[in-house]
């Protein structure tokens, strides 16, 4: 490949942004992005494997899935981004490709629909990709005890779990922080845990 | 593709048509790969059609990933891997492939300190 030999080190990272509809992913993205979060869309010409609700989605059906996105250029060779879920998590054959390589996921929780959530962490548990979760406070009101939520999502000790607010920059960008310490911390955990 | 004959497909304007039909990207591309327009690319002699124009200038900029690619040219992300998959093997762009963190095989070492990285720029923000 032809590139110019002072651009050879050009990577990119993401972290994924998951949660149930209308919880404020794309605000949180938002919040941070350089850019105006942007939509790609990704099109589904045949049922998925492994879809539990398979036969909602007729034959031969053409379904396109929609994610939102943002962008933070973290120096001039390394751009951060950052990947909403789509809303409906019965696509799950477009998580498979948000997911591969990604750093890390932020779960954004609204409390009043803690339910809508359960089956993102019990995907990333199972993708092993580490995760914490952030409760999107809605107008500054922490309605719930943290433990409260923790116990309801039946998460453990060690998952980082805190407030937020998705309209915040600052609040945001220390959600991402959070999640960058605790990637982390895990690595450093496995390489003294192997040495 | 499941598309039934010459039959209209809804709201869909046949997105792969500019693909010529061709789903399968000659190179997989990830998401957040970032694109550039080689020197190639930019002499502007080698293009085909407009659509490889719109992307030659759209990344002879900044960088820009797939997913910006796809989402400025309105295309769904299929046909613009197929697009700039193709581009690539011709020349007229580099992909920078990103560093992957979940991948079990991947060097430790290099995604620590790209974290690591990550998270000063994130601090700076």
């Amino acid at each position: 490949m032809n590139s110019p030999a002072d651009t050879s080190r050009v990577t990119s990272a993401k972290i994924v942004i998951a949660g149930g509809f209308g919880v404020g992913k794309t605000t949180l993205v938002g919040s941070v992005s350089e850019i105006t979060p942007l939509t790609t869309e990704a099109i589904m010409t045949s049922a998925s494997e492994g879809v539990d609700d398979n036969n909602l989605v007729p034959d031969k059906a053409t379904t396109t899935v929609a994610m939102d996105f943002g962008r933070i250029t973290i120096d001039q060779d390394l751009i951060l981004y950052l990947f909403g879920t789509p809303g409906q998590t019965r696509f799950w054959f477009m998580w498979d490709e948000l997911v591969r390589g990604a750093i890390g996921a932020i779960v954004l929780v609204d409390t009043r629909r803690l339910a809508d959530c359960f089956s993102v962490i019990d995907f990333f548990e199972h993708r092993k990709l580490p995760y914490l979760v952030a409760v999107n406070c809605f107008d500054g009101k922490q309605l719930h005890d943290l433990q409260d939520i923790r116990d309801a999502l039946q998460i453990s000790p060690e998952v980082p779990l805190l407030y937020t607010d998705a309209r915040n920059r600052e609040s945001t960008k220390q959600v991402l922080i959070k999640l960058v310490e605790y990637v982390l911390s895990m690595r450093r955990t496995r390489t003294v845990g192997v040495g | 593709m499941v598309l039934g004959g010459d039959e209209p497909t809804g709201s869909l304007v046949r997105p792969y048509a500019v693909t010529r039909g061709r789903t399968r990207p000659q190179l997989e591309i990830a998401l957040e790969a970032l694109v550039e327009t080689t020197a190639r690319g930019r002499s502007g002699q080698f293009l085909g059609g407009r659509e490889q124009k719109v992307i030659v200038d759209l990344c002879g900029g900044r960088l820009q990933s797939l997913a910006e690619i796809a989402a400025r040219m309105e295309v769904p992300l299929g046909v613009a891997r197929v697009l700039v998959a193709d581009m690539a093997a011709d020349g007229l762009l580099a992909v920078h492939a990103p560093t992957g963190f979940s991948d079990d095989h991947a060097d430790e070492s290099v995604g620590t300190e790209l974290l690591e990285r990550v998270l000063s720029g994130l601090r700076r923000l």
